[in-house]
């Protein structure tokens, strides 16, 4: 019994992690005052040229690499059209978003018919890094340390990336820099703050964190292509939406994300738990499955008009977000 | 003499417009030099090239006596040029710590570095600010936040500094204040540069002025060897006359009577409180307040864009209250608010000027199709009456000078023929030229017999102009002044609420005698 239990806490923390990475991402360009709507599509490319990568050379951390430098790549073009030819934000977001997701299926499709297929991941070295990683007697601990020592490397990397992005913001001077851009462009750059370099660097770094999410969701998978149906799955717009959650706080968003990953063991555990309690849970069952799949988006509706509806809950959200800076601008 | 700044031949163009032309200009050390010049002269223009916003087309830039490049504001801080702008370039989430530690340099990678606290507090000192680090830009008062921003360039080690209109927003006492604070960094060898104008502010603090005129450098002058008149000449190019005009006229009944009006601003926090007044046909009421005082609430309440909490608001015996912005407009109400912006209430800055005619009565145009030909003709009229500087009816009204845009913004609320015109900040941020064709227009819809209210910032220009003032602070009523009997110091004192003289000898302000109120509504 008390297994359902932990392997219920332990998928929470699985769940939650793909959401981690597209949130801080996203977290950390919103803060430079940019609004990138395509963290859809960038996780898309990060997960499959990161997965092949990784494939090919059977080393998870040169997936991790290829797949960074993918997706802050796809950043580097967003910060081009919009910071420096001035287009819009959100068409250049959704752009993204549409060609990311079509590149995904364009590979997939495309290797899936090739002589060799699309590569499987059981089995290989590749498959055995990212495999969750038994830390001696930590991971030994009853109960907690199942789950929440007993996972793989990129579930630590993620949560290291929230605390870091907090010290960041909050402690340093190009936190403080970072921060001010995204209030107030003007004011940073009459104080000699380099706002292009700054949203340049910063969006492909949080495009980048984004990619890892994506990659952490393909490997998650099996690494199986399915021409139906994309890794990323809608991720990319949780986030989105859990950015305005957390309240644009890295710290938050560890906690919002955990929220999400709640719904969605449910969505795969109900009835394991069902069965482990029928008294008490049985009624679980009687839900259809596909509400339980519906349930993370539902979630993201209610979270996004409760945020909305107090002012309070905004008041993390940059005040220059969305709009491009133009220094000669009157 | 030894200079801080020496202009040779500085041009700038923006597109086919010119901004600057051959300008040539020098500051000594040591000195406050005034910059005088009217809307669209070229004096921010001018002073952002020394802040490295813009880059000169042509000419040279000497600093201490060597040629200097200024290609962005990194370099002018280098050059220890300090700019406090118009508009404060604050970050309002931040802290006054804040704001100023982004700008500083060699301190270390985190905001809460070892001396930078002490640092600070030792030039707020030494100057003799008082201000809270820890305050929250967002909770700051205008004063604050330009001290905040003074003590910003003075921590990054500036010793020329430029002011680019800092009184605008200040009362009478913060101005004094200031001014002691300018005087106290002149004798400290820093040398300053302040953009106004205010030709008394000129006189008071100013060691030379430098005049710009179209874009064009005139000349300059010692202050003490010249007096306001021949500044305004230099200035204008051409001779007018320095008084406004007060035509006194027939009172009529009370046209519009507000009693116990309360509104609540934005937040949620109470921005008018329990306010009495009325407005007379043939009279000009001026506001005076405090910038966000509760100004801008009180004319949305009364133009019927801001829902009100209590009270009651009578025109011509009939309320107005939770009646539709048109609906009140109708009535003959009209308003028009100059935000800090300038374009951003009433105008539509992509339109033309016929198109925002059109905005105001699109719906006196029968059928479906938009009645264009006549209201260009009332965009002309608009043109002519108000002498609107404009290549055509046609243009953007984003294209023209603020002056214009003003121009043509009051030029359509007059048109519709109000009985009572409420306007907010009509000289926002222009020169005396324009300045004076505004007071004309108001002048005259009062010879009309229209009861105006003027909220208005300069209070000389309000004393001048107005013929009586009603003073808030935090939006209550402080008095209500007649402009003959009164002096500049005492509507400061009750801006600040130092003094309040609502109840005086018995009476009332507010609530006029022949109220149209009947007993029992007055009470309610």
């Amino acid at each position: 019994m008390l297994d359902v239990f932990t392997l219920f806490l332990f998928n929470i923390i699985v769940y939650n992690i793909p959401l981690l990475y597209g949130t801080t991402g996203e977290i950390m360009i919103e803060k430079s005052g940019s609004l990138n709507l395509g963290v859809e599509g960038t996780m898309a490319i990060g997960a499959v040229v990161g997965y092949l990568a990784g494939a090919k050379t059977d080393s998870l951390l040169v997936a991790c690499l290829v797949s960074f430098i993918a997706s802050g790549l796809v950043g580097a073009l967003f910060s081009f059209l919009t910071v420096t030819l001035q287009a819009n934000q959100n068409v250049t977001g959704l752009t993204i978003t549409t060609f990311g997701v079509a590149f995904y299926y364009f590979i997939g499709n495309a290797l899936s018919n090739s002589a060799g297929g699309w590569p499987k991941l059981n089995g290989t070295a590749f498959d055995m890094q990212s495999q969750p990683i038994h830390i001696p007697f930590i991971s030994d601990i009853p109960f907690v340390g199942k789950a929440l020592f007993s996972h793989g490397i990129l579930v630590y990397v993620g949560i290291l990336i929230a605390v870091l992005m907090w010290f960041y913001f909050n402690k340093t001077v190009p936190g403080l820099k970072l921060r001010a851009i995204g209030e107030n462009p003007a004011a940073a750059d009459s104080l000699g703050v380099n706002v292009t370099l700054y949203k340049y660097t910063h969006i492909i770094i949080g495009s980048g964190i984004m990619g890892l999410g994506g990659l952490y969701m393909g490997l998650n998978l099996g690494g199986a292509f399915e021409g139906s149906n994309c890794w990323i799955n809608g991720y990319g717009w949780i986030s989105i939406a859990l950015v305005i959650f957390a309240n644009w706080s890295p710290a938050k968003a560890l906690l919002g994300t955990l929220i999400f990953g709640f719904f969605n063991t449910l969505r795969v555990q109900n009835a394991a738990l069902a069965y482990a309690f029928p008294d008490a849970l049985g009624w679980l069952t009687k839900i259809p499955s596909h509400f339980f799949s519906a349930l993370p988006f539902i979630i993201t509706l209610i979270v996004l008009i409760i945020s909305s509806l107090t002012s309070k809950g905004r008041s993390g959200e940059p005040q220059a977000i969305g709009r491009n800076y133009y220094r000669e601008d009157r | 003499m030894e200079f801080a700044i020496e202009l040779k031949g500085i041009s700038k163009s923006f597109g086919p417009v010119a901004a600057n032309k051959n300008i040539n200009l020098s500051l000594a050390k040591g000195e406050i030099l005034a910059l005088l010049g009217e809307n669209g002269s070229g004096k921010t223009t001018l002073m952002n090239m020394l802040s490295g916003i813009y880059m000169p087309d042509s000419g040279s830039i000497f600093i201490d006596g060597k040629k200097v490049e200024i290609n962005s504001p990194e370099d002018s801080s280098k050059l220890g040029i300090g700019m406090v702008h118009q508009h404060f370039k604050l970050v309002e989430k931040f802290t006054a710590l804040e704001n100023i530690r982004i700008g500083i340099r060699n301190e270390g990678r985190l905001v809460h570095g070892a001396d930078v606290r002490k640092k600070i507090e030792d030039t707020a000192a030494k100057f003799g600010f008082e201000i809270d680090l820890d305050k929250k830009v967002a909770n700051m008062a205008v004063s604050e936040k330009q001290t905040l921003e003074i003590l910003k360039v003075l921590c990054y080690g500036a010793k020329i500094i430029i002011l680019d209109e800092p009184t605008a927003v200040l009362t009478v006492q913060e101005i004094d204040r200031l001014f002691a604070v300018l005087r106290k960094m002149r004798e400290d060898g820093h040398s300053i540069i302040i953009i106004t104008h205010k030709l008394n502010e000129v006189m008071a603090i100013s060691d030379r002025v430098a005049i710009l005129r179209h874009g064009e450098y005139i000349s300059t002058v010692v202050t003490k060897e010249t007096d306001e008149k021949t500044l305004t000449e230099l200035m204008v190019g051409r001779k007018i006359s320095l008084n406004i005009d007060r035509p006194i006229m027939e009172k009529t009944h009370p046209l519009l009577e507000i009693r116990d009006l309360t509104v609540k601003n934005d937040e949620g926090a109470v921005a008018i409180d329990h306010i009495n007044f009325y407005i007379r046909g043939g009279e000009m009421l001026g506001v005076a307040g405090i910038a966000g005082s509760g100004q801008k609430e009180l004319c949305e309440a009364i133009a019927g864009l801001r829902k009100i909490e209590e009270g009651q608001m009578i025109h011509e015996g009939e309320s107005i209250v939770g009646m539709s912005p048109k609906k009140i407009l109708e009535h003959g109400i009209s308003m028009s608010f100059i935000p800090e912006d300038r374009l951003g209430m009433g105008l539509a800055p992509s339109l033309s000027i016929t198109d925002n005619m059109i905005l105001k009565n699109y719906n006196e145009a029968k059928g479906i199709f938009v009645d264009r030909k006549s209201a260009r003709a009332e965009a002309q009229k608009v043109i002519d009456r108000l002498e609107v500087i404009t290549p055509s009816t046609e243009t953007p009204v984003r294209r023209l000078s603020g002056g214009n845009v003003q121009k043509v913004l009051l030029g359509r609320e007059i048109k519709s023929g109000p009985n009572v015109l409420v306007t907010a900040y009509p000289v926002r941020g222009l020169d005396i030229n324009s300045s004076y064709t505004i007071y004309n227009i108001l002048n005259e819809e009062k010879k009309k017999g229209v009861g105006i209210l003027f909220v208005g910032e300069d209070l000389d220009v309000m004393l001048e102009l107005c013929d009586k003032i009603m003073v808030i602070c935090h939006g209550r009523l402080q008095g209500v002044v007649n402009s003959d009997h009164t002096t500049k110091e005492e509507i400061g004192l009750m801006m600040t609420g130092t003094i309040n003289i609502v109840n005086k000898e018995g009476k009332t302000d507010g609530i006029a005698k022949d109220s149209a109120f009947t007993d029992e509504e007055g009470k309610a």
